[in-house]
C-alpha cells in the first residue's frame, strides 16, 4: 500500500510553510508525525496533491517555561512529552496521557500538534487540552493569533483554524498548588484508541471545589467538556453522592458512535466510569 | 511523477536511491537497496514488523516516507551482526527460543536494540512496555521477554 501521487515539500521555516499553504489552497496538507495522515493516504481517504512535511522546522519543537505557562512546540513528539522533566514536574497530566498513546515507535513520530489539529475524536490530546484550559498559537498569512482550546474542536476532522494556518505552539498553565488531575482510559489493547477516556482537572479552595473541568475522548463527534457535570460540582465539597450525580450528567452528554469497541450504551457507561475515576484521582492529587 | 535523489547512511555505509515522493522507506530499503530483513506486516503502523532505527529512534518504516530518511542514519536488522558475529540480542533470541515462525523477529531485534540502548537494565515490566509496539502472531511473547532480558544481562556483564 502506497499513497497516490503528490508533490513533496520540506520547508525549513513556518513562514515558508505558510507560503506553500497559500500557494496551493485546497490541495495541500501538512505532514506532522504522519501516523494518521499517511495511513489515510494509503487508503485514499486523503489524496493531497501537495504534501508539506514540517518535520524539518526547528522552531516548531521544544518545551519551555514562560512565567506560569508552559509553551510546547506543536511538533514535539509524544516521546519528548513523556521524557520532559519540566512537564513531569509542572504539568504531569500531559506525560501521563502520552504514555498511553499508541506504542513506543508511534510515539517517536506522533506529535502533540498533529494529534490536536487532526480532529479525530479518538485522539487523546484534545480532551486533555480542554481539561487544562490550554491555548493554541496559530500562524497564518495575516500573522499570529492565540485561541482557547475551549471552542476549537468543532466536529469530526473539523477544528477552528483556517486552511492556510499552522498550529505552532500550545500553551498550558503550570499546575498551581491545590490543583489535581485525573486521566483514565479504557482501551482494548496497546495501540488502540480509547473505548472511552476522561481527563479531569480540579482546583480546590479549602475543602470545596473552586473549579473543575471534565473532558471526554471518543464519546461524541469531537472531544468535549461535560459542562453540566462541572456546574454540579463547582462550589461544592465533592462527595461520592455528588460524583454519582455528575456521572449521570456525563452520560447525558455522551453521543458515541457504535463501532467494534462497543455499542453506544456501553461506551456511554464506560465514559461515565472513566469520568468517575478521573474525578476521584484528581481530588486525591489536589488534596496532596 | 518526478523522482528525487536521496542519500542516507544504511548500517554504517552511505547509500543513494532515486525515489518517488510517495514511496515508503520500507519499500526502498527492501526493493531498491536489497535488504529484505526488514519485513512488511500490516502496513498500517500496528504490527512493528517493519521497525528500523532512524536517527537513533525506533520507527515503523511503513509509515515513514523514503524522502524523510534523506540525510539520515538508518539501521536495520542486517546492521546488528558484526562481521558475521551475532549480536548478543540475536544470540539471546536463539538461546531463549525467542522466535517461532520468525516473521516478527527482525522488528523485535531492532526494537530491542534501541530499547536496551536507552534502558540497559530493564525490569520485565519495562521490557513489556518497551516492546509493546511489536506483535508476535505466534504469541511467543514470554520467550521474547526472556531473550531481551538475557541479552541485557549479557551486555551489562560484557
Amino acid at each position: 500500500m502506497i499513497p497516490s501521487e503528490f508533490e513533496y515539500h520540506a520547508p525549513h521555516s513556518v513562514a515558508e510553510a505558510i507560503t506553500l499553504l497559500t500557494q496551493y489552497p485546497e490541495e495541500a496538507r501538512l505532514l506532522a508525525g504522519g501516523h494518521s495522515l499517511l495511513p489515510m493516504m494509503k487508503l485514499r481517504f486523503a489524496e493531497p496533491a501537495h504534501l508539506i512535511d514540517i518535520n524539518g522546522i526547528k522552531e516548531l519543537k521544544g518545551i519551555s517555561e514562560q512565567g506560569n505557562v508552559i509553551r510546547i512546540g506543536a511538533m514535539t513528539t509524544e516521546s519528548e512529552l513523556i521524557d520532559s522533566a519540566l512537564l513531569n514536574e509542572k504539568c504531569p497530566l500531559i506525560p501521563a496521557v502520552a504514555r498511553l498513546i499508541a506504542d513506543p515507535q508511534v510515539r517517536n513520530r506522533g506529535t502533540i500538534g498533529g494529534d490536536i489539529v487532526h480532529g479525530d475524536p479518538g485522539n487523546d490530546h484534545p480532551a486533555v487540552m480542554l481539561a487544562l484550559d490550554a491555548r493554541f498559537i496559530l500562524q497564518g498569512p495575516e500573522g499570529e493569533r492565540t485561541v482557547p482550546a475551549n471552542g476549537f474542536f468543532l466536529g469530526t476532522y473539523s477544528v477552528g483554524m483556517a486552511a492556510d494556518e499552522i498550529l505552532t505552539a500550545i500553551l498550558v498553565p503550570v499546575f498551581a498548588s491545590s490543583t489535581g488531575y485525573g486521566f483514565n482510559k479504557l482501551k482494548r489493547k496497546t495501540g488502540d484508541f480509547a473505548t472511552a477516556a476522561s481527563s479531569v482537572v480540579v482546583q480546590l479552595q479549602g475543602e470545596s471545589c473552586a473549579d473543575i473541568r471534565i473532558a471526554l475522548t471518543n464519546a461524541g463527534p469531537c472531544a468535549f467538556r461535560a459542562e453540566a457535570a462541572e456546574d454540579l460540582l463547582k462550589g461544592q465539597v465533592i462527595t461520592d453522592a455528588l460524583i454519582e450525580q455528575a456521572a449521570q450528567k456525563v452520560m447525558a452528554a455522551c453521543e458515541p458512535d457504535e463501532d467494534l469497541r462497543g455499542d453506544a450504551e456501553y461506551k456511554t457507561h464506560m465514559s461515565a466510569e472513566m469520568a468517575r475515576r478521573s474525578i476521584r484521582d484528581a481530588l486525591t492529587k489536589a488534596k496532596g | 511523477m518526478t523522482k528525487k535523489h536521496i542519500s542516507f547512511q544504511l548500517n554504517g555505509r552511505p547509500v543513494d536511491a532515486l525515489v518517488e515522493p510517495r514511496e515508503l522507506l520500507v519499500h526502498v530499503i527492501r526493493e531498491q537497496l536489497g535488504l529484505t530483513g526488514t519485513h512488511i506486516g500490516c502496513e498500517t503502523s500496528h504490527c512493528g514488523a517493519c521497525t528500523i532505527d532512524l536517527n537513533g529512534d525506533s520507527v515503523k518504516a511503513c509509515t515513514v516516507l523514503a524522502m524523510q530518511a534523506d540525510g539520515g542514519d538508518v539501521m536495520t536488522v542486517e546492521g546488528l551482526a558484526d562481521n558475521g558475529a551475532l549480536h548478543p540480542l540475536q544470540e539471546a533470541f536463539m538461546q531463549e527460543h525467542g522466535l517461532q515462525c520468525g516473521f516478527c523477529t527482525p522488528g523485535m531485534l531492532i526494537r530491542a536494540y534501541r530499547f536496551l540502548k536507552k534502558n540497559p537494565n530493564p525490569s520485565d515490566e519495562e521490557i513489556r512496555t518497551g516492546m509493546s509496539g511489536n506483535l508476535c502472531r505466534c504469541t511467543g511473547y514470554q520467550n521474547i521477554i526472556k531473550a531481551v532480558k538475557a541479552a541485557a544481562e549479557k551486555m551489562q556483564s560484557a
